[in-house]
């Protein structure tokens, strides 16, 4: 049981302010990822939170406790750090022991609290080996099975899987997914991956600049980012953006005209818009679809074939746009291309890039990680 | 990607032959201290009828155990002194740093470039009212001050070179700060350490400019029992060779038998 909740919490280094007076809250056994570029400050935020980095002002509270002033090991949290910061002069099992080491623990207690941590992780065989002589998987899950001795209420994890490759990045995400299962702790988890923010997270935090930008479901931030940033942001390849002038705005939506001279009626709320505003539209690549009969035409720059998917970047007068589509369309360089896309698709955003609200919710958007989950489960 | 062998082999005579020269005084002092005083100072050969005359002299005119006692007393315990100053101060410095570290750090080593003599006087005197002089505990301080500068700094690079992370690791395990030091930051960084303390203990072993000014007999190290057989009744070169290959002797064993410490911790940041 643990839930945590950040108030005004402000970090400041010097005269810098890295962390700007963040709000949040963080349910009992809630999966929060922290995403945004580098020097967002998610992993100060993540620090701040373990009793690392002190808090210049604001509040952190873990189950209504004021923490400010505890100590790291009494804040009930287990870290896994992003170089898994095993005690290289040290077995597997004394590095996962070594918490209860401290506490007094009896051997015997300890050694059996490790083995039962081993054994979740599938760590046995590895318990009298020192990290040296371990591969980046196996250190990594054995930083894992420290956290999970101390038996935390909350788990955090600062990019554990950055320095995987990725086909065990891949391995660790599931069994990570599992383990949040298995358990039920709440787990706070810093990346700056978005694919594993999207396919881990119950709810994601997306940072820039030490102030938080939006906080959602993977699916609302995918189906309806707030701004600009966030929009830019989630998703790869990255949505597309273009100049576009308010043709009409009513109940309906707001007409919009591009730069070729096309017209879409997107579903947003469009009260206080007016006729030669202008605004930016943002559509992600995978949602144009080539079309003889689209509206927008551009000669492909680039081509890359994934397989499944290719990639088209084309050059639409001024303007660049990244395609996403089947992968066996017979297009080559320097061909042109018709396009378009279905209006409640697109976003629409102010010279503020706040982003105007859609009319029509998309019907994922609630959608959560563990609905997935209860889905597989009837079946 | 390899050596031609003719250029590999160039190399070793090179460096058997810059090594051949560091040795030599070392090596001719130890084969004129089997000389006698007459062969001594004859012209230089390798071919002369050894003898343990000097020894003996050496020996009936001093007590050698005495001094090597005091030796070693002063060299380990200021050296244990310094450590035990210096790896809190380079803990702090190195985790805690605060905007005025790296200029603490240059004054400590600032304070190795005044000629020592030019302090001489002022702990000369107090030394004489607090009744220091030829003392070995007056010794243990002035070796361990004047080692501190040197074994603070080595251990601050040494502890810089510890990723913080462990530490951190220790702390969220519920480490207190003394026990992070015990079990994480010690075990880690030893080879560091104990190249220091071996620098600290060598350095202390052939100082000879405080042991000199402020021991006569009660205190004085080997040092002094060298100066001794050197100027007063003109030059002995048998008999002052004997006694400095018997100074010498302790701290060349005492570093062949740690020299892959030395030489590990010397390079510890390299490898690791």
């Amino acid at each position: 049981m643990a839930t945590l909740q950040l108030k005004q919490v402000v970090k400041e280094f010097g005269d810098t302010r890295v962390i700007q007076g963040v709000d949040l809250d963080i349910e009992d056994r809630e999966f929060v990822v922290f995403v945004g570029p580098s020097g967002c400050g998610k992993s100060t935020l993540l620090r701040m939170i373990a009793g690392l980095e002190s808090v210049s002002s604001g509040d952190i509270l873990i189950n209504d406790q004021r923490m400010n002033d505890v100590g790291p090991a009494e804040r009930g949290l287990a870290m896994v750090f992003q170089s898994y910061a095993l005690y290289p002069h040290m077995t597997v099992e004394d590095n996962m022991g070594f918490s209860l080491r401290l506490a007094g623990v009896p051997k015997a207690e300890r050694s059996a609290k490790v083995r039962e941590a081993a054994s979740i992780l599938q760590l046995e065989p590895l318990l009298d080996r020192k990290p040296k002589a371990l591969s980046g998987g196996q250190r990594q899950r054995v930083a894992i099975g420290r956290a999970i001795v101390r038996n935390p209420s909350i788990f955090l994890f600062d990019e554990p899987l950055s320095n995987l490759d990725a086909s065990l990045r891949v391995q660790m995400r599931i069994e990570l997914a599992r383990l949040h299962d298995e358990l039920d702790a709440t787990m706070i988890y810093v990346t700056h991956d978005q694919i594993e923010a999207m396919t881990m997270a119950d709810k994601i935090v997306v940072l820039q600049g030490g102030v938080i930008e939006q906080v959602g479901s993977p699916m609302t931030l995918y189906h309806h980012p707030r701004n600009r940033f966030v929009a830019g942001f989630i998703g790869s390849p990255k949505m597309n953006f273009l100049d576009v002038e308010v043709a009409e705005a009513g109940a309906r939506g707001v007409s919009v005209t591009l730069p070729g001279g096309a017209t879409y009626e997107v579903p947003v709320e469009g009260s206080g818009q007016t006729r030669g505003t202008s605004l930016e539209l943002g559509i992600r690549p995978e949602h144009l679809e080539l079309d003889e009969q689209g509206p927008m035409e551009g000669e492909i720059q680039v081509l890359e074939r994934l397989g499944g998917q290719t990639s088209l970047y084309v050059r639409m007068g001024e303007v660049p746009m990244t395609l996403m589509v089947d992968g066996d369309v017979t297009h080559r360089v320097h061909d042109r291309v018709r396009f378009g896309f279905a209006p409640e698709r697109a976003h629409l955003f102010d010279r503020q890039g706040v982003a105007l609200a859609s009319l029509r919710e998309h019907p994922l958007a609630s959608l959560n990680r563990r609905d997935n989950k209860a889905r597989a489960d009837d079946e | 990607m390899t050596t031609p062998r003719y250029k590999r082999f160039l190399l070793a005579v090179l460096a058997w032959s810059i090594a051949f020269v560091i040795f030599f005084p070392i090596l001719w002092m130890a084969l004129t201290g089997f000389k006698t005083e007459a062969a001594a100072i004859a012209d230089p050969s390798l071919f002369f009828s050894p003898t343990f005359e000097s020894y003996v002299a050496v020996h009936a005119r001093a007590d050698y155990l005495k001094f090597a006692l005091n030796s070693v007393v002063v060299a380990f315990g200021s050296t244990l002194f310094a450590l035990l100053i210096a790896i809190p101060s380079a803990y702090s410095m190195a985790f805690l740093p605060t905007p005025r570290t790296k200029g603490t750090l240059l004054w400590m080593l600032s304070t190795k470039m005044l000629p020592p003599v030019g302090v001489l006087m002022p702990i000369y005197l107090l030394f004489r009212d607090a009744g220091l002089l030829d003392t070995r505990t007056g010794l243990v301080i002035v070796y361990t001050l004047m080692n501190l500068p040197i074994v603070v700094w080595m251990l601050y690079t040494f502890f810089k070179d510890l990723p913080r992370d462990i530490l951190e690791a220790g702390r969220m395990d519920g480490a207190s700060t003394f026990q992070e030091v015990r079990h994480l930051l010690l075990p880690l960084t030893l080879p560091g350490i104990a190249s220091t303390g071996l620098l600290a203990v060598i350095l202390s072993w052939n100082e000879a400019f405080w042991s000199l000014n402020l021991t006569s007999s009660d205190a004085a190290p080997l040092t002094a029992y060298i100066a001794s057989f050197s100027s007063p009744e003109g030059l002995f070169w048998a008999k002052l060779s004997a006694a400095s290959t018997m100074a010498i002797a302790p701290i060349l064993v005492f570093g062949w038998l740690t020299q892959k410490q030395m030489v590990r911790g010397l390079t510890f940041g390299a490898v690791k």
